[in-house]
């Protein structure tokens, strides 16, 4: 055990518990707030399981960004199923035996970093050369795509360019799943990822990415349509009713 | 016409703007209201000193009231999705008229006081104080959006513009920085029970004039009755029907449907308007006391079914919150709720759209209708954006495109769509609505009726299309001011109920 690694066991501790602990506020602030009024956007389902399609085409395919603009929506697309694929991948380091179907996506994690990268450079293209989307950008929108592309291109580095001890970094994995710690291999390009992956868990829930959350919580999209059928009222709504 | 308005040109290829023009629009805002119109509706009369922490007080309890506000503010990634979507955004070229900048407006201040990332770096998140420019900034382009959801269709995580405009409707309310046409309007409702400020006496007179028409026109005893109690049907109608032109045509229609089929109806003298402005001013006080008016009537007449006329965010209001805010609906438990719905006959969808009440004795052979009437119309239908994006007709999601398309096939034979688009749930705003139908934002009207112009111009040139129906009384209103600067006829807009006027046939059969 050398220095850098304790502090990178305790930095991975200390981003784990922000990301859970914040992203756990946000969605316990979204399901605390009471929506008062019905507001789907129709057409919108009628039933409660109609409401969880829609929301799982929502999510997986991103239908409303589909009918938006397909740009922006391949790019999106590229890049939001290269990490899936990608996130996938990485839980060979925290498995041990790997499970089966983990390892058998292993093939395909390799080119959805490729993907994720593109997607990535896309969207980041077109958020310099659309005027109107360049209009709406902050340095924040750009330094969240330079953060995503760096953690893409320091992992594809230690793949395609300089490899780096992944027996040794499974360990250090296991060892902070297991409370053993475990030296880290001394490897700059792994410090950069790692650290930048760190950095990313850190800022998620006090950005623009709780949109991940989010969209389970957006009442135009996860409210039946069914106004005339069941009365849907809010405690505080309740209160204003006249008395008779 | 106003001379110092011009319709923008008519572009070969309708679509998204690809150059800015930023501040182009930063002129246009509406009146402000009066202490006293403000005062009226429990508001105060205008801007004090502690206005800023007031307004930011405001913000920080409709963010703990309405989780769509709470998720909005976070949920943004400024992909872009929305930035082309809008109709305003389409004929001013304005960049604050994009829904996401216009959120932004708001977003910016929120990041400011309510976030960590705001507070530690204002720059890089774009966080602002807000200050006295920040609210002038807000009163005029919050001034500039209709409410018309387009935007939220195409959101990845639909967010909805609307429910942020009427936010900061309701914050600049709260501070003393109304909009002078919605407050008004509705110190109106309260005071005399209809937007137009008709006073019970003038309505009885207007309903006796319109029988002696119609019994002039074709010879049947077509009744318009007024607080009958014993009626089986309250109708409860935008009071533009009453006496605008082409509003009017439509509630003849609605009479002699009713009277074809036999129902015994009435309309309120306490519940003459659909229209209910308190959604505009995002106001959920204000939409409940206006509600009120409409289950008060209902319960005070003893009628069995509540039935809404051709209006479009008066339907949203009806379909998607009455049983909300005053139990009209059905499936209520508790005992406001029950005290009417014990009184509605279950048997019919409460409330009903007069388009479903006409679909369903159409589709029952209960109405003799002659097309040919309307072979002098070539037809096509501007879906209102409220009934759209924001309410339903009939059992199935997009009903609310479906039956009004199927009156109209019904009676008439010339029919034809405009451009996939421009259409259905993917519809634009007349470029009136949402409080903004006042004489001093004609120009943002113009400008925003652009994408409906150009589409109405294709099927025009294409078709020979001369009449386009709608089911808004703001549609009808707004249209009839803005076609003639397109160079159309301002005739050229009227009601689905007035084509069933035309075709119609009373008497014996």
């Amino acid at each position: 055990m050398n220095a850098a690694s304790a502090a990178y066991a305790l930095l991975f501790y200390a981003a784990a518990a922000v990301f859970a602990g914040g992203l756990g506020y946000r969605i316990f602030g979204y399901a605390r707030t009471p929506a008062p009024l019905k507001i789907p956007t129709t057409p919108a389902p009628v039933t409660r399981g109609g409401v969880a399609l829609r929301l799982l085409r929502e999510v997986v395919l991103f239908e409303s960004l589909f009918k938006s603009n397909l740009w922006t929506w391949a790019c999106g697309m590229l890049f939001h199923a290269g990490l899936a694929l990608v996130l996938v991948r990485h839980l060979r380091y925290f498995t041990e035996p790997v499970w089966g179907w983990v390892a058998w996506l292993q093939p395909f994690g390799v080119y959805a970093g490729f993907a994720m990268a593109a997607g990535l450079a896309g969207l980041w293209v077109r958020r310099m050369a659309v005027a109107r989307v360049r209009y709406i950008s902050t340095p924040s929108d750009h330094l969240m795509l330079a953060l995503l592309l760096a953690i893409a291109l320091s992992g594809l580095a230690m793949k395609f360019v300089a490899h780096t001890d992944i027996v040794a970094v499974k360990a250090f994995a296991l060892g902070l799943l297991y409370l053993d710690w475990q030296p880290l291999p001394p490897d700059l390009l792994l410090y950069a990822h790692l650290a930048l992956v760190a950095l990313l868990m850190l800022i998620f829930p006090f950005s623009k990415l709780v949109h991940a959350p989010g969209v389970f919580f957006s009442p135009t999209r996860n409210q039946a349509d069914d106004p005339r059928e069941t009365r849907h009222i809010a405690a505080w709504a309740a209160r204003l009713e006249p008395p008779r | 016409m106003a001379a110092d308005v011009k319709a923008p040109p008519l572009r070969e290829f309708p679509g998204a703007p690809q150059t800015l023009a930023p501040g182009a629009m930063a002129a246009s805002k509406p009146y402000v209201a009066t202490d006293k119109m403000q005062q009226a509706l429990g508001f105060p009369g205008a801007l004090a000193d502690d206005w800023q922490q007031k307004a930011l007080g405001r913000m920080g309890e409709l963010l703990g009231k309405y989780r769509s506000l709470k998720v909005y503010m976070d949920s943004c990634v400024h992909c872009g999705a929305c930035a082309d979507k809008c109709h305003y955004f389409i004929g001013t070229q304005d960049p604050l008229n994009m829904p996401v900048a216009r959120q932004d407006l708001m977003r910016s201040v929120y990041r400011r006081h309510f976030t960590l990332a705001g507070k530690l770096f204002p720059k890089l998140v774009g966080a602002r104080e807000l200050t006295k420019d920040v609210l002038d900034q807000w009163y005029t382009y919050y001034n500039q959006c209709s409410e018309c959801r387009r935007c939220s269709v195409f959101c990845p995580y639909g967010i909805d513009t609307a429910e942020i405009t009427m936010a900061a409707k309701e914050i600049m309310d709260s501070v003393g920085y109304g909009q002078k046409y919605s407050n008004e309007i509705i110190g109106k409702v309260h005071r005399i029970g209809n937007n137009l400020g008709l006073p019970g006496p003038a309505l009885a007179d207007t309903l006796a004039g319109l029988e002696e028409d119609v019994k002039e026109e074709t010879g049947a005893d077509v009744r318009f009755p007024l607080d009958e109690k014993g009626a089986d049907v309250l109708l409860v109608t935008p009071s533009a029907d009453f006496f605008a032109e082409p509003h009017v045509d439509s509630l003849i229609g609605y009479a002699k449907v009713f009277h074809a089929a036999g129902i015994r109806w009435t309309l309120s003298t306490h519940a003459s308007e659909a229209g209910n402005f308190g959604l505009f001013i995002g106001s959920y006080e204000q939409l409940q006391k206006i509600a009120l008016r409409i289950r008060e009537a209902a319960l005070e007449l003893g009628v069995k079914r509540i039935v809404v006329g051709e209006c479009g965010h008066a339907w949203r209001v009806a379909y998607s919150m009455w049983n909300t805010l005053a139990g009209i609906g059905a499936g209520g438990t508790d005992p406001f709720a029950k005290a009417l719905q014990s009184q509605l006959d279950a048997r019919y969808k409460q409330p009903m759209h007069i388009c479903e009440l006409t679909w369903d004795l159409i589709q029952r052979g209960a109405l003799t209708l002659e097309k040919e009437a309307n072979d002098h119309r070539v037809v096509t239908f501007h879906d209102s954006c409220n009934v759209a994006r924001a309410s339903r007709m009939g059992d199935a999601p997009g009903g609310q495109f479906e039956i009004p398309r199927a009156i109209i096939r019904a009676v008439a034979n010339r029919y034809v769509e405009m451009p996939k688009g421009t259409t259905r749930e993917a519809t634009f705003c007349c470029g009136g609505g949402g409080g903004l139908l006042t004489d001093e934002l004609l120009d943002l009207r113009v400008k925003g009726a652009l994408p409906r112009m150009e589409a109405l111009s294709e099927v025009a040139e294409r078709h020979g299309v001369n009449f386009m129906a709608t089911i808004c009384a703001i549609c009808k209103a707004q249209f009839t001011k803005v076609l003639p600067y397109y160079g159309f006829k301002m005739g050229m807009v009227g009601g689905v109920h007035q084509l069933v006027s035309t075709a119609i046939r009373l008497g014996p059969r």
